[in-house]
Protein backbone atom coordinates (compact mmCIF):
# COMPACT_ATOMS: atom_id res chain seq x y z
CA UNK A 1 0.00 0.00 0.00
CA UNK A 2 2.70 2.42 0.86
CA UNK A 3 4.61 1.83 -2.07
CA UNK A 4 1.57 1.98 -4.41
CA UNK A 5 1.17 5.54 -2.85
CA UNK A 6 4.26 6.89 -3.22
CA UNK A 7 4.76 5.84 -6.55
CA UNK A 8 1.34 7.69 -7.88
CA UNK A 9 2.76 10.69 -5.77
CA UNK A 10 5.95 10.77 -7.43
CA UNK A 11 5.04 10.14 -10.96
CA UNK A 12 2.38 12.96 -9.99
CA UNK A 13 5.35 14.76 -8.58
CA UNK A 14 7.91 14.29 -11.66
CA UNK A 15 5.37 14.95 -14.31
CA UNK A 16 4.02 17.95 -12.95
CA UNK A 17 7.59 19.42 -12.33
CA UNK A 18 8.38 18.57 -16.13
CA UNK A 19 4.80 19.68 -17.61
CA UNK A 20 5.88 23.23 -15.44
CA UNK A 21 9.18 23.62 -17.46
CA UNK A 22 7.34 22.61 -20.84
CA UNK A 23 4.28 24.85 -20.92
CA UNK A 24 4.67 27.78 -22.61
CA UNK A 25 2.36 29.67 -20.08
CA UNK A 26 2.59 30.76 -16.86
CA UNK A 27 -0.98 29.68 -15.43
CA UNK A 28 -0.42 26.49 -16.76
CA UNK A 29 3.49 26.20 -15.07
CA UNK A 30 1.25 27.61 -11.69
CA UNK A 31 -1.28 24.99 -11.74
CA UNK A 32 1.77 22.35 -12.30
CA UNK A 33 3.37 23.47 -9.85
CA UNK A 34 -0.08 23.30 -7.06
CA UNK A 35 0.02 20.05 -7.98
CA UNK A 36 4.13 19.27 -7.43
CA UNK A 37 3.49 20.80 -3.84
CA UNK A 38 0.04 18.56 -3.28
CA UNK A 39 1.75 15.13 -3.78
CA UNK A 40 4.73 16.68 -2.28
CA UNK A 41 2.57 16.58 0.91
CA UNK A 42 1.44 13.60 0.38
CA UNK A 43 5.17 12.32 0.65
CA UNK A 44 5.41 14.36 3.84
CA UNK A 45 2.47 12.79 5.66
CA UNK A 46 4.15 8.89 4.23
CA UNK A 47 7.34 10.12 6.61
CA UNK A 48 5.87 10.98 9.42
CA UNK A 49 5.73 15.01 9.22
CA UNK A 50 2.14 16.09 9.83
CA UNK A 51 3.10 19.08 10.97
CA UNK A 52 5.16 19.75 7.78
CA UNK A 53 2.32 18.33 5.24
CA UNK A 54 -0.07 20.59 6.74
CA UNK A 55 1.94 23.79 5.77
CA UNK A 56 3.07 22.69 3.13
CA UNK A 57 -0.74 23.15 1.65
CA UNK A 58 -1.34 25.84 3.90
CA UNK A 59 1.59 28.09 3.29
CA UNK A 60 2.98 26.83 -0.20
CA UNK A 61 -0.33 25.36 -2.01
CA UNK A 62 -2.04 28.30 -0.51
CA UNK A 63 -0.63 31.18 0.46
CA UNK A 64 2.05 31.49 -1.95
CA UNK A 65 0.49 30.03 -5.01
CA UNK A 66 -2.32 32.38 -4.57
CA UNK A 67 0.19 35.10 -4.71
CA UNK A 68 1.63 33.82 -7.86
CA UNK A 69 -1.43 33.40 -9.84
CA UNK A 70 -2.44 36.96 -8.54
CA UNK A 71 0.58 38.17 -9.79
CA UNK A 72 0.24 36.54 -12.95
CA UNK A 73 -3.54 37.57 -13.81
CA UNK A 74 -2.69 40.93 -12.48
CA UNK A 75 0.07 41.56 -15.10
CA UNK A 76 -1.77 39.73 -17.83
CA UNK A 77 0.86 37.60 -18.29
CA UNK A 78 0.55 36.04 -21.87
CA UNK A 79 2.70 33.10 -23.42
CA UNK A 80 6.11 33.47 -23.64
CA UNK A 81 7.73 33.95 -27.02
CA UNK A 82 10.56 31.74 -28.05
CA UNK A 83 13.95 33.12 -28.35
CA UNK A 84 16.70 32.01 -30.07
CA UNK A 85 18.21 29.61 -28.14
CA UNK A 86 22.26 29.19 -28.31
CA UNK A 87 22.87 25.98 -30.30
CA UNK A 88 24.95 24.20 -27.48
CA UNK A 89 22.40 24.95 -24.85
CA UNK A 90 20.22 22.93 -27.02
CA UNK A 91 22.36 20.24 -28.15
CA UNK A 92 24.16 19.93 -24.52
CA UNK A 93 21.71 20.75 -21.91
CA UNK A 94 19.04 17.84 -21.62
CA UNK A 95 22.59 15.43 -21.63
CA UNK A 96 24.42 17.79 -19.11
CA UNK A 97 21.74 17.54 -16.66
CA UNK A 98 20.58 13.79 -17.23
CA UNK A 99 24.24 13.64 -16.01
CA UNK A 100 23.87 14.95 -12.84
CA UNK A 101 20.74 13.61 -11.66
CA UNK A 102 22.48 10.27 -12.71
CA UNK A 103 25.37 11.62 -10.59
CA UNK A 104 23.27 12.51 -7.44
CA UNK A 105 20.66 9.16 -6.96
CA UNK A 106 24.44 7.27 -8.27
CA UNK A 107 26.20 9.19 -4.85
CA UNK A 108 22.80 8.46 -3.03
CA UNK A 109 22.61 4.30 -3.66
CA UNK A 110 26.65 4.26 -2.69
CA UNK A 111 27.93 6.55 -0.59
CA UNK A 112 25.04 6.57 1.98
CA UNK A 113 25.06 4.57 4.76
CA UNK A 114 22.40 1.72 5.47
CA UNK A 115 18.81 3.88 5.22
CA UNK A 116 15.81 2.56 6.84
CA UNK A 117 12.83 1.59 4.77
CA UNK A 118 10.11 3.84 5.23
CA UNK A 119 6.89 2.31 6.67
CA UNK A 120 3.60 4.80 7.23
CA UNK A 121 2.73 5.32 11.16
CA UNK A 122 6.36 3.33 12.35
CA UNK A 123 7.77 6.76 13.35
CA UNK A 124 5.37 9.96 13.69
CA UNK A 125 7.93 12.57 15.31
CA UNK A 126 6.66 15.26 13.44
CA UNK A 127 3.18 16.24 15.23
CA UNK A 128 2.61 19.61 15.88
CA UNK A 129 3.50 19.30 20.00
CA UNK A 130 6.63 18.17 18.85
CA UNK A 131 7.61 20.66 16.90
CA UNK A 132 6.38 23.15 18.62
CA UNK A 133 8.57 22.42 21.69
CA UNK A 134 12.16 22.13 19.35
CA UNK A 135 10.57 25.46 18.35
CA UNK A 136 10.10 27.30 21.01
CA UNK A 137 13.84 25.78 23.23
CA UNK A 138 16.22 24.82 21.39
CA UNK A 139 15.44 27.22 17.65
CA UNK A 140 14.18 30.03 19.92
CA UNK A 141 16.34 32.72 18.22
CA UNK A 142 16.14 31.70 14.71
CA UNK A 143 12.69 31.64 15.28
CA UNK A 144 12.41 35.15 16.48
CA UNK A 145 15.02 36.29 13.80
CA UNK A 146 12.43 34.85 11.37
CA UNK A 147 9.95 36.88 12.62
CA UNK A 148 12.35 39.94 11.67
CA UNK A 149 12.94 38.91 8.22
CA UNK A 150 8.97 38.68 7.41
CA UNK A 151 9.29 42.18 9.04
CA UNK A 152 11.25 43.54 6.51
CA UNK A 153 9.54 41.48 3.63
CA UNK A 154 6.42 43.15 4.36
CA UNK A 155 8.29 46.23 4.60
CA UNK A 156 9.98 46.24 1.52
CA UNK A 157 7.15 44.49 -0.75
CA UNK A 158 5.06 47.33 0.12
CA UNK A 159 7.93 50.08 -0.98
CA UNK A 160 8.63 48.37 -4.09
CA UNK A 161 5.51 48.30 -5.15
CA UNK A 162 4.27 51.22 -4.44
CA UNK A 163 7.14 52.81 -5.62
CA UNK A 164 7.72 55.19 -8.93
CA UNK A 165 10.68 54.79 -10.39
CA UNK A 166 11.05 56.86 -14.10
CA UNK B 1 5.11 -4.85 0.81
CA UNK B 2 4.45 -1.84 2.69
CA UNK B 3 8.36 -0.95 2.88
CA UNK B 4 9.80 1.65 0.56
CA UNK B 5 13.60 2.53 0.49
CA UNK B 6 14.77 6.12 1.62
CA UNK B 7 16.48 6.53 -1.09
CA UNK B 8 13.94 6.10 -3.39
CA UNK B 9 12.64 9.69 -1.37
CA UNK B 10 16.32 10.78 -1.99
CA UNK B 11 16.21 9.99 -5.56
CA UNK B 12 12.82 11.86 -6.38
CA UNK B 13 14.07 14.83 -4.27
CA UNK B 14 17.29 14.70 -6.82
CA UNK B 15 14.63 14.82 -10.02
CA UNK B 16 12.54 17.31 -8.81
CA UNK B 17 16.08 19.47 -7.98
CA UNK B 18 17.09 18.76 -11.52
CA UNK B 19 13.69 20.01 -13.30
CA UNK B 20 14.14 23.05 -11.37
CA UNK B 21 17.33 23.55 -12.52
CA UNK B 22 16.45 23.23 -15.83
CA UNK B 23 13.33 25.55 -15.64
CA UNK B 24 15.98 28.41 -14.33
CA UNK B 25 17.89 27.59 -17.04
CA UNK B 26 15.83 27.30 -20.22
CA UNK B 27 12.58 29.18 -19.24
CA UNK B 28 12.26 33.28 -20.59
CA UNK B 29 9.90 34.08 -18.41
CA UNK B 30 10.32 36.28 -14.96
CA UNK B 31 7.53 34.74 -13.10
CA UNK B 32 8.23 30.44 -14.68
CA UNK B 33 11.84 31.22 -13.56
CA UNK B 34 10.43 31.96 -10.22
CA UNK B 35 8.33 29.14 -9.82
CA UNK B 36 11.69 27.23 -10.91
CA UNK B 37 13.33 28.32 -7.76
CA UNK B 38 9.61 27.37 -5.41
CA UNK B 39 10.62 23.72 -7.25
CA UNK B 40 14.04 23.48 -6.18
CA UNK B 41 13.24 24.56 -2.65
CA UNK B 42 10.30 22.44 -2.75
CA UNK B 43 12.70 19.03 -3.35
CA UNK B 44 15.47 20.23 -1.03
CA UNK B 45 12.67 20.34 1.90
CA UNK B 46 11.80 16.80 0.91
CA UNK B 47 15.81 15.34 1.52
CA UNK B 48 15.52 17.48 4.42
CA UNK B 49 12.30 15.30 5.76
CA UNK B 50 13.00 12.25 4.15
CA UNK B 51 16.80 12.76 6.46
CA UNK B 52 14.55 13.53 9.44
CA UNK B 53 13.04 10.22 8.97
CA UNK B 54 16.45 8.36 8.71
CA UNK B 55 17.85 9.97 11.95
CA UNK B 56 14.32 9.95 14.05
CA UNK B 57 14.78 13.50 14.73
CA UNK B 58 12.22 16.13 14.73
CA UNK B 59 15.36 18.80 13.67
CA UNK B 60 15.03 18.33 9.80
CA UNK B 61 11.47 19.54 9.98
CA UNK B 62 12.40 22.49 11.59
CA UNK B 63 14.67 23.20 9.12
CA UNK B 64 11.93 22.38 5.96
CA UNK B 65 9.97 25.01 8.26
CA UNK B 66 12.47 27.86 8.21
CA UNK B 67 12.84 26.95 4.40
CA UNK B 68 9.38 27.67 4.09
CA UNK B 69 8.84 31.00 6.00
CA UNK B 70 11.94 31.98 3.72
CA UNK B 71 10.43 31.34 0.43
CA UNK B 72 7.23 32.64 1.62
CA UNK B 73 9.13 35.62 2.25
CA UNK B 74 10.95 35.80 -0.66
CA UNK B 75 7.76 35.63 -2.59
CA UNK B 76 6.24 38.49 -1.73
CA UNK B 77 9.71 40.33 -2.07
CA UNK B 78 10.19 38.88 -5.32
CA UNK B 79 6.77 39.46 -6.54
CA UNK B 80 6.60 43.01 -5.73
CA UNK B 81 10.44 43.58 -8.01
CA UNK B 82 8.34 41.94 -10.76
CA UNK B 83 5.64 44.23 -10.43
CA UNK B 84 8.29 46.64 -10.39
CA UNK B 85 9.53 45.71 -13.81
CA UNK B 86 6.63 45.80 -15.21
CA UNK B 87 5.91 48.64 -15.14
CA UNK B 88 9.21 50.19 -16.03
CA UNK B 89 9.59 48.11 -18.77
CA UNK B 90 6.55 46.63 -19.92
CA UNK B 91 7.54 43.07 -20.36
CA UNK B 92 8.08 39.68 -18.52
CA UNK B 93 10.66 38.16 -20.76
CA UNK B 94 14.10 37.93 -18.78
CA UNK B 95 16.49 38.63 -22.23
CA UNK B 96 14.58 41.60 -22.73
CA UNK B 97 15.73 43.55 -19.21
CA UNK B 98 19.52 43.73 -20.62
CA UNK B 99 20.34 47.33 -19.29
CA UNK B 100 23.22 46.39 -18.01
CA UNK B 101 24.32 44.58 -20.60
CA UNK B 102 27.68 45.81 -22.50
Amino acid sequence: MDTILFIICAITAVGCAFNLVLQKHPISSALSLIGVMASLAVLYLLLGAEFIAMAQMIVYGGAVMVLFIFVIMLLNAGTEKTSGKSWFAQIAGFPLLSAFVALLAFLIRVVLPPLRPVEFGSWVGGTAEAIGMLLFTKYLLPFEVTSVLILIAIVGAVVLAQKEID
Amino acid sequence: MGHVPLSWYLILSAVLFGCGIAGFVYRKSVITVFMSIELMLNAVNLSFVAFSYQLHRVDGHIYSFFVMVVAAAEAAVGLAIILTIFKNRGTLQIDEVDSMKL
